[in-house]
């Protein structure tokens, strides 16, 4: 958030008038989308065995299950590239509502412990219930993102100085450390570092077909709802006392907040591992191109997010065929240099 | 009135004496336990008598081929993490600064992945090179740190520094897997476990490697103990004392990236040892740096010994990294020291 889009004089509050540019925002939706479609497009076609895309368009509208490669697009890269898109949608997303809601440039899932919390859960199924259906991953990954999440708040709150940024960002990289060496011993122990290496470094990889039947109706419910809420967002963050004085209901409106985030986090590390810096990245992105007004952020950054990751995905496999290079370690090569950045540049109470 | 001062002062002395003793007494036990832990069992008396040539020929070959030195290194480093920790919390009066949290083991770390990826896992006789490169990647990563938490007219700022270290080690982190991957996919194990915090240089010559490094740094870090509690005063008493606080800084500055850097160069990705000792050590015998320095040198040490003893008994005979051990005692002590301190 900008301090610019505070209203000056407290007087004027009730017709509060946020900078917000429609067109630009229209635009990015649009634009955004056909971006996508042609990038998924891209995805399906490129890899270890390249397509010729009048082939994908077959494979996907007349499919012939006879043609080899109308099988590897129907069931390893559709899947696959589907499954990056929803996944970053869900991490900008789930980025733009925790940034909007706390008022904390640093806002991110991978930031603040959600992402290590939700893997160690994830850990902890493969060790104990090693035959659990995807669903319930998907529902202990919840538990363990709010977990991670609530520990940081946690100390956050109870120490001297309150909630600022970089308390919670340190807190975010201490819970992470201790998730993640969790997560490790319960690997040694149970020797399931083969099945977990792959959450450890981000990967759509093994997306099935059974998992986006899922994912995609969570997420995209959570995507409603969090577009429903955006009014009320944009409202928390211009501060809490505006808010109020507008008849917000604010706590109502934060505990739907983290739910809707929980869940996309949950859901989204379930099916890609702890991806960090996509909810950083593309909320301030977005931020800066369609203005303060989380009706426009929020579809904003889910195409966006969901850019991101299909082009991160294509980038891990191009770099290195037939190798895939961990396309958590890909987003945080661009995220880091974002991250400090803003890490510089923010005065505003860091 | 005098005569109190100097009993307080003459009682803080002998405290200070016998928190040492104790810590050496905790490492003596410790390291025997060590001794007997592990894939094949050694009992204490069996260690003892081989310790003095007695023992059989298999016997010496587990405990001077492979347990004494991984223990010695377990010590080394322990010390050398705590010491580098003590110094830049002391300069940065910064109570959250650790070599591991601020980046610079990552830096380091990211030289020895490239060294060995270069040149063979092997790594036969140039062993002594690695701390030398380490020493370079983990200044580097100082000197990136340093240059983007300065601010003009307020100097260093603490906070942003350790949001600066934040993201640095994050980013190394990334690099040296994508970079390995393009390199080797063995190599990817190797950077795995060094980023897991497994003790790797498990043989004599890491040892030798090491320890010129240590001889050089510590005593010269002991040496300007005086120097680091007026520096602590604050900029303007230090002036006024006449120090030169902008070389001493530097100077201290460097021994400390030095020290994580030699460390590092052997052990693993090991994280919190820098912020667990010192703050130990400050708890026991004060900030006096005199007593401070080598009390928290000795509760790295022992935390490291311990972590990597655990590591190797919990799960016999599988080893976990001595980073993840440390890491689980760590991580909660910070987060109990952020709720405390005022960022």
């Amino acid at each position: 958030m900008k301090p610019s889009a505070l209203p000056k004089d407290p007087q004027t509050v009730p017709k509060v008038k946020v900078r917000s540019r429609p067109l630009a925002a229209s635009l990015i939706l649009i634009g955004g989308i056909i971006l996508l479609a042609l990038g998924m497009a891209l995805a399906v076609a490129v890899g270890a065995k390249d397509i010729a895309l009048p082939d994908v368009w077959k494979a996907v509208f007349h499919f012939n299950p006879e043609l080899t490669e109308h099988q590897i697009i129907r069931e390893l890269r559709m899947p696959r590239v589907i499954g990056a898109a929803v996944v970053g949608a869900a991490f900008a997303v789930a980025g733009a509502i925790m940034q909007g809601m706390t008022r904390n440039p640093l806002a991110d899932t991978g930031l603040l412990g959600l992402n290590a919390g939700a893997s160690f859960a994830l850990a902890l199924c493969f060790a104990f219930a090693p035959g659990l259906s995807f669903l319930g991953l998907m529902l202990y990954s919840f538990i363990g993102a709010g977990a991670g999440v609530g520990i940081v708040y946690g100390i956050g709150s109870r120490s001297k100085g309150g909630l600022t940024p970089i308390r919670l960002v340190l807190a975010g990289a201490a819970v992470s450390a201790l998730f993640t060496a969790l997560s490790e011993g319960v690997a040694l122990y149970f020797k399931i570092g083969q099945d977990l290496a792959f959450w450890y470094a981000g990967g759509v990889a093994g997306t099935q077909w059974v998992q986006i039947q899922i994912i995609l109706p969570v997420v995209v419910i959570a995507l409603l709802g969090s577009i429903a809420l955006s009014r009320s967002i944009t409202l928390l963050s211009l501060g809490d006392d505006i808010a109020t004085g507008l008849g917000q209901r604010t706590g109502l409106v934060r505990l739907l907040g983290v739910l809707i985030v929980l869940v996309l986090a949950g859901t989204a590390v379930s099916v890609v591992g702890s991806v960090g810096f996509v909810g950083l990245i593309i909320p301030h992105l977005t931020r800066k191109l369609v203005g303060v007004d989380y009706r426009w952020i929020i579809p904003c950054s889910a195409v966006l997010g969901s850019l991101l990751i299909v082009f991160a995905d294509l980038a891990a496999r191009m770099i290195n065929p037939p190798q895939e290079t961990p396309i958590g370690a890909l987003v945080a090569l661009i995220g880091v240099p974002f991250f400090l950045y803003l890490a510089v540049k923010e005065r505003r109470s860091l | 009135m005098e005569s109190m001062i100097h009993q307080a002062e003459r009682r803080k002395r002998s405290r200070g004496i016998l928190v040492i003793a104790i810590f050496i007494v905790l490492i003596i036990a410790a390291f025997v336990v060590s001794m007997n832990t592990g894939f094949i069992r050694l009992s204490p008396l069996e260690v003892i008598r081989t310790l003095f040539g007695q023992g059989t020929a298999q016997q010496h070959l587990i405990l001077f081929e492979f347990r004494l030195p991984r223990i010695v290194i377990s010590i080394l480093i322990g010390a050398g993490l705590a010491v580098s920790g003590c110094v830049m919390q002391g300069l940065s009066r910064n109570a959250l600064a650790d070599p591991g949290i601020l980046g610079v083991n990552a830096g380091a770390g990211l030289m020895v992945m490239l060294y060995v990826s270069f040149f063979s896992s092997t790594v036969s006789g140039s062993v002594f090179l690695l701390p030398v490169l380490a020493l370079i990647g983990a200044g580097a990563t100082a000197v990136l740190i340093y240059v983007l938490s300065y601010k003009k007219g307020e100097g260093l700022i603490p906070t942003r520094m350790l949001l600066v270290g934040i993201g640095v080690a994050a980013g190394i982190s990334a690099a040296m897997i994508v970079l390995t991957l393009r390199l080797n996919p063995e190599e990817y194990q190797f950077v795995a476990s060094w980023l897991a915090g497994r003790i790797w240089g498990t043989s004599w010559k890491f040892v030798v490697a090491l320890l010129p490094w240590l001889i050089l740094f510590l005593p010269f870090v002991f040496y300007k103990a005086k120097v680091m509690n007026v520096l602590n005063m604050g900029d303007q008493t230090a002036t006024g004392l006449g120090t030169a606080i902008e070389r001493e800084r530097l100077l201290l500055l460097a021994a400390a990236v030095g020290l994580a850097g030699a460390c590092v160069a052997v052990s693993g990705g090991i994280g919190f040892v820098g912020l667990i000792g010192p703050h130990l050590g400050r708890r026991l015998v004060g900030p006096k740096h005199q007593i401070l320095l080598p009390v928290s040198a000795l509760a790295g040490a022992l935390l490291v010994l311990v972590a990597d003893t655990l590591g190797r008994w919990i799960l016999q005979p599988t080893d976990i990294p001595t980073g993840v051990v440390v890491a689980v005692i760590g991580a909660p002590y910070f987060l109990y020291l952020l709720a405390k301190t005022k960022v």
